[in-house]
């Protein structure tokens, strides 16, 4: 299946949801195919004036061009999302998501699809990574994997 | 903008820009101006501790980023020139922090700094002028040190919808033109004939020729120009200039027929400034369009204003259309011209306390320049809502071309 991962960029949780044998969406890969598109409009992310206005799919003009651009970039992601896992208060090194009205934004359009969801908090002593990594893998198991989901 | 001045590296510390495509705008603008951007370097522990450190708590790690990428210029890990601190138009947590940042940079280090709210329409001609005053204060501080005009030169402002032209000898305006901007070469050529004319020299008897304004660049190449300057370091010039006020702090506002100006100045030198040009409500022609529904000539509206009371019209809208309406409604309803002339100069000096006095530290004296600040009811408007006594110089409405006349004059001797 493909897993929406929050913070979108984390390695560790992309990591876990391909061991699981389910595909991970993750931005990385969004920036990877505008990155190595040719034609470089605007580097480095090529992010023109045209993702804000993409982006007003999900939020009005009112709302800052910085959120808009952002959603143009999770759009694909957030559409293709058969199940999320949503860590909540991540420290920076775990994944760093520049925006919380974005990071909120993104948080409750996946709430709202109604698909399998894991929100758990970020573990803050041993015993709770344990707890933490258990967690996400029973919720990965309990997934169809990718090949059947097809 | 002469390319074989030295580079300026800015640190740019912004959230945003990005993601809403304008990098590659940013980074045209900087070239124009021979500068480069550089993006201060940190260690995630940094951004981690910044909050603490730094006394203001975010949920943006980008605006953590931010703080912790000005604590690095702050402490002198990374040397720049300059400062950009740019966010989101509309996002309440990065105009805090933006607002901040640029104090701290600003109050720990003396660096120039500015800041800007952009939208996906920023594009690198409205950011042009910022760098350009920006990159002027990092580099040409020498220039801006001058405190006195000599020999024999003129300046030219080119603005968007007047153009004044000033001959000035050994520190004194000997000839002044003033004519309103049609095609701009040719209102040009006529504000400086007149401003020759009335002088009593020829043009080629001139020494060194600055010009400033929207069409500098145009008039500059035509009239083959020593110096072509923004209006944001010219216009801080001459206002202080012309109040002698050349030491200590001051501020300086200039409304302009298109945008306005609020720079924070310590000894002559911009510090702080903001630039609005969104919105037209808070502009010279929003007094132009009151004046022609009042049936009153520009000249003689803040006359009228003097005399009327802004609180007896009420008005729902800052805008150019809607706020006109609002006065339209109040005539209709018996409301007195002088009141309405008066709610109208309230209404754009509001707007300009509200959205641009907010982001720059406002210290005596207020200096108000431009051909609007001749309309006696907008500084009267401004005092109000600063509580401060605001100076008007004289020969205000020529501030450009008066502060172009002075700093060219540091160009005879090359």
């Amino acid at each position: 299946m493909k897993v929406f991962i929050y913070p979108t960029n984390s390695l560790i949780l992309s990591d876990l949801v391909e061991r699981f044998g389910h595909e991970p969406l993750a931005i990385m890969s969004e920036i990877g195919k505008r990155v190595r598109t040719q034609g470089l409009d605007s580097p480095p992310l090529n992010i023109t004036p045209e993702e804000p206005k993409l982006g007003l799919k999900y939020a009005a003009v009112e709302v800052p061009s910085g959120v808009r651009g952002r959603m143009a970039l999770f759009d694909p992601l957030i559409s293709k999302a058969d199940a999320a896992i949503i860590v909540r208060d991540p420290v920076t090194s775990f994944g760093c998501m520049g925006c919380a009205r974005t990071n909120e934004l993104i948080n409750f359009l996946i709430r709202a699809k109604k698909i399998p969801l894991l929100e758990l908090d970020y573990p803050s002593t041993e015993e709770d990574a344990k707890e933490f990594v258990f967690k996400i893998s029973e919720f990965l198991k309990s997934l169809k994997p990718a090949e059947e989901a097809k | 903008m002469n390319q074989a001045e030295n580079l300026v590296r800015i640190a740019q510390l912004s959230c945003g820009a990005e993601y809403s495509g304008i990098q590659k705008e940013i980074d045209s603008a900087v070239k124009q101006v021979n500068a480069v951007m550089v993006f201060p370097e940190v260690d995630i522990s940094d951004i981690e501790a910044i909050e603490e450190e730094f006394g203001l708590k975010v949920a943006s790690p980008d605006l953590k980023l931010m703080m912790a990428r000005a604590k690095s210029i702050v402490t002198g890990k990374v040397h720049v020139d300059a400062v950009f601190v740019a966010t989101c138009f509309r996002c309440a947590e990065a105009a805090i922090v933006r607002s901040e940042v640029r104090r701290y940079i600003h109050e720990k280090t003396g660096i120039p700094v500015i800041s800007y709210s952009f939208t996906e329409r920023t594009t690198a001609g409205t950011l042009l002028t910022r760098m350009e005053a920006l990159t002027t204060t990092a580099r040409r501080k020498s220039l801006l040190a001058r405190e006195k005009q000599s020999g024999l030169t003129a300046g030219i402002d080119s603005g968007s919808t007047t153009t004044k032209a000033v001959v000035m000898r050994d520190n004194k305006i000997i000839g002044k033109g003033w004519v309103p901007t049609i095609k701009v070469l040719e209102s040009a050529e006529e504000a400086y004939t007149n401003a020759l004319k009335e002088a009593g020299v020829k043009r080629e008897e001139i020494q060194a020729l600055g010009t400033t304004g929207y069409g500098r660049f145009l008039i500059g190449e035509h009239f083959k120009a020593d110096l072509v300057q923004e209006e944001i370091t010219v216009n801080s010039k001459g206002a202080v200039y012309l109040a002698g006020k050349q030491k200590g702090t001051a501020t300086v506002l200039d409304i302009g027929g298109m945008d306005n100006k609020a720079i924070s100045v310590i000894d002559g030198i911009p510090g702080m400034f903001t630039m609005g040009g969104i919105c037209a409500g808070a502009s010279g022609r929003f007094l132009e369009m009151t004046a022609k529904r009042l049936g009153v000539g520009i000249t003689e509206l803040g006359a009228l204003a003097i005399k009327g009371r802004q609180e007896n019209v009420k008005m729902n809208s800052y805008c150019i259309v809607f706020g006109i309406q609002s006065l339209v409604n109040s005539l209709a309803a018996g409301s007195k011209p002088e009141d309405v002339a008066a709610a109208a100069c309230h209404s754009v000096a509001e707007q300009l306390f509200e959205q641009q006095l907010q982001e720059i530290d406002v210290k005596e004296p207020v200096i108000m320049v431009g051909g609007t600040s001749l309309i006696e009811g907008l500084p009267k408007a401004v005092e109000e809502l600063l509580k401060v006594k605001v100076i008007v110089p004289e020969n205000a409405q020529y501030i450009g071309a008066v502060g172009a006349a002075l700093l060219v004059s540091g160009f005879i001797a090359k």
